[in-house]
């Protein structure tokens, strides 16, 4: 059966690449591939479709999963940075700064421990708790970190 | 008041690519699959999980007279972008599921994972709809 897909079918599937494999060695060419595009035309493509570059989406999405790992994890933050897949704990500390007003550190102080808070499945966190591109600007450093 | 929930409907881009993959890839039933000429040939097509209650209808996105031409396409868009929505299920075996729905070519968004709320994965259907199933801890 041969069904015609949707263009934007294909940059889903490159976001959803970058939501799993965040922790990896991930950049823009990789999830170019997953789309089967160019990364010039790949990057214009996917900003024209989810509103934002790629680079921008997976760290940011890097954050996110740092936030929540500091939420209910006691790992460090330089383990932290590690599981999700950047390697300057600096560059993160700027970034995490940038995105969310606070230190990762004073992140972690300021909310309760885990077991207080209600339990969202996982994939609604993600799409809600991603810090928003107007609030992390910079993000260069830490995307070449 | 209201009694009881009976039909979710989700869009999908093929409703013939969505019955293969509803019945052979996820195991679920078709439940009706009828045809209606005086309706433009409207086809109505669910399916639901064996043993419970609840169907899923499968429906086609439509152009005029249900909707104009672009309006059809924003939902196609929509639909294709992941952002037309997504069903939870439950499972007895998250891991054991996985590994089946994946050996039947699934698209799987997450690989089971241990969650504050237990463990579950993430997949797609053909068209972006947006799955999870949840092993409660």
């Amino acid at each position: 059966m041969t069904t015609l897909v949707h263009p934007a079918r294909h940059l889903l599937r490159a976001r959803d690449l970058a939501d799993a494999r965040y922790p990896d060695d991930l950049d823009v060419p990789a999830l170019a591939r997953a789309a089967r595009m160019s990364p010039a035309h790949f990057s214009r493509e996917f900003r024209r479709t989810f509103g934002e570059p790629p680079h921008r989406y997976l760290l940011t999405r890097r954050l996110e999963r740092a936030a929540a790992l500091l939420r209910n994890t006691d790992r460090s933050v330089l383990e932290i940075c590690l599981d999700v897949g950047l390697q300057s704990v600096g560059s993160f500390t700027t970034a995490f700064g940038r995105a969310f007003g606070l230190s990762p550190a004073a992140y972690r102080a300021a909310h309760p421990p885990a077991a207080t808070r209600v339990r969202i499945p996982t994939c609604v966190l993600q799409a809600y708790a991603r810090p928003q591109p107007s609030t992390n600007g910079e993000d260069g450093r830490a995307r070449r970190a | 008041m209201l009694k009881q929930l009976t039909y979710v409907q989700v869009w999908v881009h093929d409703q013939d690519e969505a019955l293969a993959f509803y019945t052979d890839k996820l195991g679920m039933e078709l439940r009706e699959d009828v045809t209606v000429p005086e309706m433009g040939n409207f086809r109505w097509l669910s399916v639901g999980v064996p043993g419970q209650d609840v169907s899923i209808t499968l429906m086609a996105i439509p152009g005029p007279p249900v909707f104009d031409e672009d309006t059809r396409k924003q939902i196609q868009d929509l639909l294709a972008k992941g952002a037309a929505g997504g069903l939870f299920f439950t499972t007895d075996d998250v891991r054991s599921a996985y590994e089946d729905l994946k050996g039947r070519g699934v698209e799987f968004t997450q690989e089971p994972t241990e969650q504050p709320y237990g463990l579950d994965a993430g997949f797609r259907d053909a068209s972006g709809n947006h799955f999870r199933m949840t092993q409660a801890s």
